[in-house]
């Protein structure tokens, strides 16, 4: 094997994604102005015009109205905002349970055990099927059980490790026939799929800038106009008093046109990725016939730029460094702790054994993403997994 | 030998990362690792303990980032569990005093990591340890107060030829230097002391939290009780302090453990004398400077890491080793390795199963 660090090939861009050459052009020329937007001069209301284009231009991509949009740090905050905010806004008596499912980002997991934890929720777990999607009638029955108990429901729109599609518009039906307020993160259904807030139904929906080519920092919880979730942060009262916090004027703007052109060729990109990542699975099943993709067959119900496997007898991280030295950057799609990979909770609720979800790795595709990172990775994957095979079986 | 692909185990201290640096310099080509050893690591370093927190995690990382090379982190807390703590804390239930380090050398390092690395592609695994290797050979470090030869005599040949020691012949003060002229931020970090996995350096609390109470009688060696303890555990051969035993002895003279019986539970005192051993027998050698000895040898005996050479004749016996001293010596533990040199030479080593005094096991064949 030899390492070609000259012409890395990244299949990494569900951790990130590079930035819009427009997005760092528009960010760069905002740095160098000046203003707060919340000050009452003339540098203060040109930057905060700066700031209500580009929430106008965000309510039009993501199908909401401009005064839904509440900027956050990014998609870990607006997760937490929605959560936590939105239980301590309803909890009252014995509703206290909320609704989550066992393949959430950590964003959503983490704030709802610990809401658990140290709040008093009641924290109820919707079982996924084998491809990782939530049914709407388990997300009923859940309801069901209790519903003048439900605090809040929080279901991802696409997960971020399978790239399972989940049915978000029936799914926000079923919590609103209880009178329910329903979050969905789609963080990573944002640069991929038409995300369209009003149409889903949703009161509260994350979306963030670096997956979609703006950049990292800045992201948004899109909240329907009567929804009041209690805020995590307080301060100036900024963003209708549920988000404290100067905005960041530069951020803002290149999140806005990173997110109108990932727009203007979605439907164009979500093709071109989807046969990108048909010919990336097919060339890998044909160098390891005994990898198994994980998470829904191609289609609707999974993301065009999501490829997600289990290499048998391999382990994941093994994979990881091996693709790394020849210049290939993948994921194995799981939390870190000092860098030690633990098995996916997705895989896991997903019926995996603990080998299987050890030995998986992510490949995502996006708007960078050509024919020739797909053949180099076809090149050296069948190595890379004997030798994984080899080192795991000592 | 330059071009390796060498995998260097950086535990975030100076040593390791000045070694991964040298390897480079070497013209090898270089991958740092850090080997998570604890599945529950604490946040920041206490005292001078270190290689197991995530601050140490990071200190590699960032010696990694200087030296210029890839950098990932190992989970090997599952194995460490299993092959070392575990292994200390029954090594102790039965009355020995075992060596942490020397076993993770043997069954971590240079076994699950090297194979691993081996498994991947890489040809050697390259450490921040104080000693040398010639023609596969292992010799002592030229500073003979860090000295680790001993803590790695237990490897085998085939070990010593995929491992790399580049600090062996370096004076750990000039390391520093070096560390320092090279930019790692880890040149000052203190040296770490004690065993790794005992954050508060706790030996006998952590080993009451494993093994509980277990109260036996401290007997003379005339098998007069001369008082309780909780666990047998708590000592050590030739350990004199904390022995709490309420009578003096008849002449007045300090006491010292002499022997440990792990089935009773009896803990035998008596005066520095009784520690003096003239022969030892130890189990499952590993010859590395020249096979084994077809007729007994003159050479050098370490009874502990740190401990001095002593003169010794030394021969088989079955498949275990005799080792005869020539000038009695004290403080030898069952469980510890007795490792044999001749000069800077590791000829083997052994664990040592059994001790006498001055009267010889057997003759000299």
């Amino acid at each position: 094997m030899t390492a070609n660090p000259t012409s890395p090939v990244y299949l990494d861009h569900a951790a990130t994604t590079p930035m819009r050459p427009a997005a760092i052009a528009a960010m760069t020329e905002e740095l160098a102005r000046l203003g707060n937007p919340s000050s009452l001069h003339a540098a203060g209301r040109r930057a905060r015009r700066v700031v209500e284009e580009s929430r106008e231009q965000l309510a039009e991509v993501f199908g909401a109205r401009p005064s839904e949009i509440v900027f956050t740090s990014g998609g870990t905050e607006a997760d937490n905002l929605a959560v936590k905010g939105l239980y301590w806004a309803r909890r009252e008596g014995s509703r206290r349970r909320v609704l989550t499912t066992s393949v959430e980002h950590h964003a959503v997991l983490d704030s709802v055990r610990w809401l658990e934890e140290a709040q008093g929720a009641d924290a109820v777990w919707l079982g996924v099927d084998l491809a990782g999607l939530v049914r709407p009638e388990v997300l009923r029955a859940a309801i069901c059980a209790a519903p003048e108990q439900v605090a809040v429901v929080s279901v991802m729109w696409a997960n971020n490790e399978v790239g399972t599609v989940n049915p978000v518009r029936e799914l926000a039906a079923v919590a609103h026939e209880y009178g329910v307020p329903f979050h969905t993160d789609a963080v990573q259904a944002a640069a991929q799929l038409p995300v369209d807030f009003t149409a889903s139904g949703a009161d509260a929906l994350t979306v963030t800038g670096h997956k979609l080519g703006g950049p990292v920092g800045v992201g948004a919880l899109i909240l329907g106009r009567g929804v009041a979730p209690v805020p995590v942060l307080h301060g100036g009262g900024q963003e209708r008093d549920i988000r404290s916090g100067t905005l960041d004027t530069p951020a803002i703007r290149a999140f806005a046109v990173a997110a109108s052109e990932c727009a203007r060729c979605r439907v164009d990109e979500a093709a071109r990725l989807a046969e990108l990542r048909d010919d990336l699975i097919h060339q890998v099943l044909a160098a390891v016939p005994d990898a198994v993709l994980n998470g829904p067959p191609p289609g609707p119900d999974r993301l065009p730029g999501n490829a997600h496997f289990s290499f048998p007898g391999c382990e994941g991280d093994a994979l990881l460094m091996l693709l790394d030295a020849n210049g290939i950057a993948c994921s194995t799609g799981s939390a870190c702790t000092a860098g030690v990979a633990e098995p996916s909770h997705v895989l896991l609720a997903m019926g995996a054994d603990h080998s299987r979800a050890r030995g998986s790795l992510r490949f995502s595709l996006g708007h960078t993403s050509t024919k020739r990172d797909v053949d180099a990775l076809a090149l050296v994957i069948g190595e890379a997994a004997d030798r994984a095979r080899r080192a795991a079986a000592r | 030998m330059s071009g390796l692909r060498v995998l260097a185990a950086m535990s975030g201290g100076v040593d390791s990362a000045t070694a991964a640096a040298r390897a480079v310099d070497a013209g090898h080509e270089v991958t740092g690792v850090h080997l998570a050893l604890s599945s529950n690591p604490s946040s920041y370093r206490t005292g001078a303990r270190g290689c197991c927190t995530l601050e140490d995690a990071r200190d590699a990382r960032r010696a990694a980032d200087v030296i210029g090379i890839p950098f990932y982190v190992w989970d090997m807390a599952e194995r460490f569990h299993r092959d070392v703590v575990e292994d200390f804390v029954a090594e102790y239930a039965a009355g020995r005093t075992p060596n942490p380090c020397l076993r993770c050398n043997e069954k971590i390092k240079f076994a699950a990591v090297l194979d691993r690395a081996r498994a991947l592609g890489f040809d050697a695994v390259c450490t921040g340890h104080y000693a040398q290797i010639s023609d596969g050979i292992l010799r002592r470090a030229v500073d003979a107060g860090k000295d680790q030869s001993y803590v790695l005599a237990v490897l085998t040949s085939d070990q010593l030829g995929h491992a790399m020691f580049p600090l062996g012949d370096t004076p750990k003060i000039q390391v520093r230097a070096e560390a320092a002229r090279r930019g790692l931020a880890v040149a000052d970090k203190p040296d770490s002391h004690d065993v790794c996995f005992i954050a508060d350096g706790d030996t006998k609390g952590f080993l009451a939290r494993r093994l509980g109470q277990a109260p036996g009688q401290i007997v003379d060696e005339t098998g007069a009780v001369l008082g309780e303890h909780d666990g047998a555990y708590a000592f050590t051969v030739g350990q004199r302090k904390g022995l709490r035993v309420g009578t003096p002895a008849a002449d007045g003279r300090p006491r010292y453990v002499l022997d440990i019986e792990p089935v009773t539970r009896t803990v035998t005192v008596g005066s520095a004398e009784g520690l003096d051993i003239g022969e030892i027998i130890a189990a499952r050698p590993v010859w590395t400077g020249g096979g084994p000895p077809a007729e007994p040898v003159d050479c050098l005996v370490q009874l502990r890491a740190h401990g001095g050479a002593h003169p010794c004749t030394t021969w088989l016996d079955g498949e275990a080793v005799r080792i005869r001293l020539h000038r009695p010596a004290r403080g030898v533990a069952k469980g510890q390795a007795a490792v044999l040199y001749a000069g800077d030479v590791v000829l083997g080593s052994a664990t040592i199963t059994g001790t006498s005094a001055i009267t010889p096991l057997a003759r000299v064949p």
